[in-house]
């Protein structure tokens, strides 16, 4: 049984329609890429998945039907990753790491080890405030702030987005070694299509809100026009 | 947009035809009431410009109108060396007095935004009222100065009021048209850039110091003629003519208009007028409904109508009267364009 | 223009009774920037509902409770009061512009004003205060044990709720829906809740300065409107986003604004707020963005 599972799945701001029926599937322990060009639907397909945007369409997620609120998604186990990080930047590093446990009850120390134990740096600037830090440690921030929900399901937009190569390197190996450890599910988008075929088992294309071709990485990279689009050869 | 170009025209051809004609069909008390009526459209006109269109936000407005007043009762009563002025000529003058002042208070506003400037042109409205008392020899302190009561010039035959209503709303229009002209124009595009984004605005080229104080300058302008209206439709002035509160009502008649739309800006000054003056009415008519028991005579009671009618009209239309009416007839001008 | 005569004994007088002006203004100044940092809403209504909620104090107390008896009651009067018009009347509007907002809490603060003199007359009415208004002496000087009180319940108030907002998960969701909402949904706050709760807060501390300050003003419906506008002085001159600027701010603005009052003879007491002004004016110059606000950065 999936994880996940996305219905025909549309959504809108406002007037203008931005999915038009967007279906897929993610099991349990897998690293899924969505990949498309700019304005594809890929940020909004990851919005639709938490909430955060107004949805038809059905969206499964651990066999039961999703709720529309945002609240809903976090509380369920899905933790998102927006778009140029979303750090809340006046509070400490500290501070943002407890707000990404926010639906768990109970002791994050344990949590909080964890992620310094991936992310050494963040231990190190612990106080500081969060908008102080460089675009790869509010990314590696990011990133542990979802950890500490300990999510089933893990919805990551663009990390690679504006980040130096090795800073890519790293937070990529980070989200292998997370993912193998308590069989969280990720769901990647990326322009970089070479990155994310490299890491994910499968993928899916989208083009002007709907999904155009599906596969595992090996098929993708095998298919013509997804190399000439996406994969530049 | 052709269409939407020819609305505001038809628009504007329909309420001068109204202008004109309105007053045969009212009382005279009315036409004085729809003077002060036109008055704070003129005064809505200019926070429009500010607001509205420049983003920039003033919660000091009466202050300006009351130098136009003062202006007007200085002029007229102590004379300029010695010569009284006429009350009709004042009003020009008013007007520029006003606009010197906006300008000056538009430097220091350039440093400051949002709530801020609110603030510090609240604490302008505020101490404003103080002055007159404090330098009473010249102002006139409490008493304030009295001025001649208003006549029809060149011994027209029509009644006081009437002329201060034709006064007015002819002033009015004009200044209508003039701000209409200016916010279609290059110095109009040049607030409206600022309001949306003063960053992008420089990176245009426009300059920030140069257009915000110049919004400033004409805003304040069109309050001191509103002022200087007010003043000579009172023939009076003293500082609780024009007190703290007033600052407040007019940035209500702006939400209520819209902020920026100068068309809205009637509605929004309609509103005002009629919630200081009429909040009794209100309460007696709402008296006839059953299980409603609203003395008007009861202390509260005005306040309590003025502020139900406040909630329940900026809960349903959130953009002001000018949003309402660009949502009927948005669609109406994209079909129309669509088409053609 | 100085006044003449000047003594220590009097400066410590006007020190102490300006400090508890401050802690007044202090009060509903950070009740201002609590609800507008997460909304970016001034409440125009603030000095309203504090006057209202005091009335009500003062109607418990003439059917016989005691001042410490009604106090509990009224904050939880006033926290409910303030959710439910947050729920009633903010929340339906609240992808509307900042204005219109704006203006319907002064359409709030009229309805409100209008209620009480509907309900509890015109009249001045007397409330008596938990503290005794006899003086003690402190060092030489003569201190009133009511200001004393009030400033410590102030401080007590501001103390507890930086507790609240520091170390408990419900203060670092408010903190954190102020500052980012979006972000806020994805971790599972419930932002809108987190707003209500934000009115709620701002009501109570409302309430505490109407109850703290009748007994020095006379209650009656008009009894915060000057002080209101000296609380907007004192959020701004603190930096509108900042809780600490609010409390430092109202401390400030209340011993300036008595120590002009007092030695500053050409202001005296109707040029006090002008005067006020002027000076955050001038402040704002400097630093736009008030004493511990934050401005971004922009160099166009």
């Amino acid at each position: 049984m999936s994880l996940l599972e996305l219905r025909n799945v549309e959504a809108r701001y406002g007037p203008v329609k931005a999915l038009h029926g967007v279906s897929l599937t993610i099991g349990g322990g897998e690293l899924v890429a969505v990949l498309g060009a700019n304005g594809a639907g890929k940020t909004t397909t990851l919005r639709a998945i938490s909430g955060t945007v107004r949805r038809t369409g059905d969206v499964v997620f651990g066999g039961k039907a999703l709720p529309r609120r945002p609240e809903a998604a976090a509380k369920a186990g899905i933790a998102h990753v927006p778009e140029g990080r979303g750090t809340f930047s006046d509070l400490t590093v500290w501070e943002n790491l407890r707000l990404g446990a926010y639906t768990r009850r109970g002791s994050i120390k344990d949590d909080a080890r964890r992620v310094f134990g991936f992310f050494p740096r963040l231990e190190e600037r612990r106080d500081q405030q969060a908008g102080t830090l460089s675009g790869g440690e509010q990314q590696m921030l990011a990133l542990g702030r979802a950890m500490m929900a300990r999510p089933k399901l893990l919805l990551l937009d663009e990390p690679s987005l504006g980040l130096a190569p090795l800073i890519v390197k790293e937070i990529f190996e980070a989200l292998e070694r997370m993912k193998g450890q308590d069989g969280m599910s990720v769901l990647v988008v990326e322009q970089n299509a070479n990155l994310a075929l490299a890491h994910a088992a499968r993928a899916y294309v989208l083009e002007v809100g709907t999904v155009v071709v599906e596969g595992t990485s090996d098929e993708l990279r095998a298919n013509e026009s997804v190399r000439k689009s996406y994969l530049g050869y | 947009m052709r269409t939407r170009l020819w609305l505001e025209l038809s628009a504007f051809v329909v309420l001068a035809a109204v202008v004109v004609l309105l007053p045969r069909f009212v009382s005279d008390f009315r036409a004085r009431e729809l003077a002060i009526v036109g008055m704070y459209f003129i005064a809505l006109l200019g926070l429009s410009i500010l607001t509205g269109f420049n983003g920039q936000i003033s919660l000091g407005h009466g202050a300006f109108m009351a130098i136009g007043g003062y202006t007007t009762a200085i002029l007229s009563v102590n004379g300029f060396y010695g010569h009284q002025l006429r009350d009709l000529w004042t009003i020009p003058i008013a007007g520029v007095v006003a606009g010197i002042a906006g300008l000056v208070v538009g430097v220091p506003a350039l440093r400051l935004s949002g709530l801020y400037l609110a603030l510090i042109t609240f604490g302008i409205a505020v101490s404003f009222p103080q002055l007159p008392k404090k330098f009473d020899h010249f102002f006139g302190g409490t008493t304030g100065k009295i001025l001649n009561l208003a006549k029809p010039p060149f011994g027209l035959s029509t009644t006081n009021n009437n002329w201060i209503y034709y006064l007015t709303w002819g002033i009015a229009l004009v200044l209508l048209v003039a701000a209409w002209l200016l916010v279609r124009g290059k110095t109009g595009r040049a607030f409206k850039a600022i309001r949306d984004s003063e960053v992008a605005a420089v990176s245009a080229g426009i300059s920030l110091g140069r257009y915000k104080t110049l919004a400033f300058g004409i805003s304040a302008f069109y309050a001191g003629v509103a002022g200087s209206l007010y003043a000579i439709a009172n023939a009076y002035v003293n500082p609780d003519v024009f007190p703290i509160i007033l600052s407040v009502y007019l940035v209500v008649g702006l939400a209520v208009g819209g902020l920026d739309s100068l068309f809205g800006m009637i509605a929004g000054a309609a509103l005002i007028y009629f919630l200081q003056n009429h909040a009794d009415t209100v309460a007696r008519w709402l008296n006839h409904l059953p299980a409603l028991s609203l003395d008007p005579q009861k202390p509260g009671i005005p306040s309590v109508v003025f502020g139900v009618v406040l909630i329940v009209v900026m809960v349903l239309l959130p953009t002001g009267v000018g949003g309402l009416v660009r949502r009927l007839f948005g669609p109406l001008t994209t079909r129309l364009y669509t088409r053609s | 223009m100085l006044v003449a005569a000047f003594t220590w004994t009097e400066f410590a007088q006007q020190l102490a009774a300006g400090i508890r002006e401050g802690a007044i203004y202090a009060g509903l100044a950070l009740a201002i920037v609590i609800i507008y940092r997460s909304t970016r809403v001034i409440n125009f209504a603030q000095g309203e509902m504090a006057t209202f909620t005091t009335f009500i104090a003062w109607s418990l107390m003439n059917q016989g409770l005691t001042f410490w008896e009604a106090f509990p009651i009224v904050l939880a009067i006033a926290f409910t009061g303030g959710v439910v018009i947050e729920r009633a009347l903010i929340r339906p509007v609240e992808d509307a512009p900042v204005l219109t907002i704006v203006i319907i809490t002064l359409g709030l603060a009229l309805l409100l004003n209008g209620l009480m003199n509907l309900i509890w007359g015109g009249a001045n009415v007397q409330f008596h205060g938990p503290f005794s208004t006899r003086t003690i002496d402190i060092g030489g000087v003569p201190v009133s044990v009511q200001d004393i009180g009030i400033v410590a319940v102030s401080i007590l108030l501001v103390a507890l709720l930086a507790l609240f907002f520091r170390f408990t998960k419900l203060g670092l969701g408010m903190r954190a829906a102020a500052v980012n909402r979006d972000s806020s949904r994805l971790v599972g706050v419930r932002v809108s809740w987190m707003l209500a709760l934000g009115w709620g807060i701002a009501t109570v501390l409302g309430a505490v300065a109407g109850m703290m300050i009748a007994p020095v003003v006379f209650l009656d419906p008009n009894m915060m409107q000057t002080i209101l506008l000296y609380a907007f002085a004192a959020a701004v001159l603190g930096g509108l986003d900042s809780p600490v600027g609010a409390v430092v701010g109202g401390i400030l603005l209340g011993v300036t604004i008595t120590m002009l009052g007092r030695y500053v003879g050409f202001i005296g007491s109707t040029l006090k707020l002008p005067a006020a002004l002027l000076l955050i004016l001038v402040l704002l110059l400097v630093r736009p963005g008030g004493l511990f606000g934050k401005v971004a950065v922009r160099r166009v």
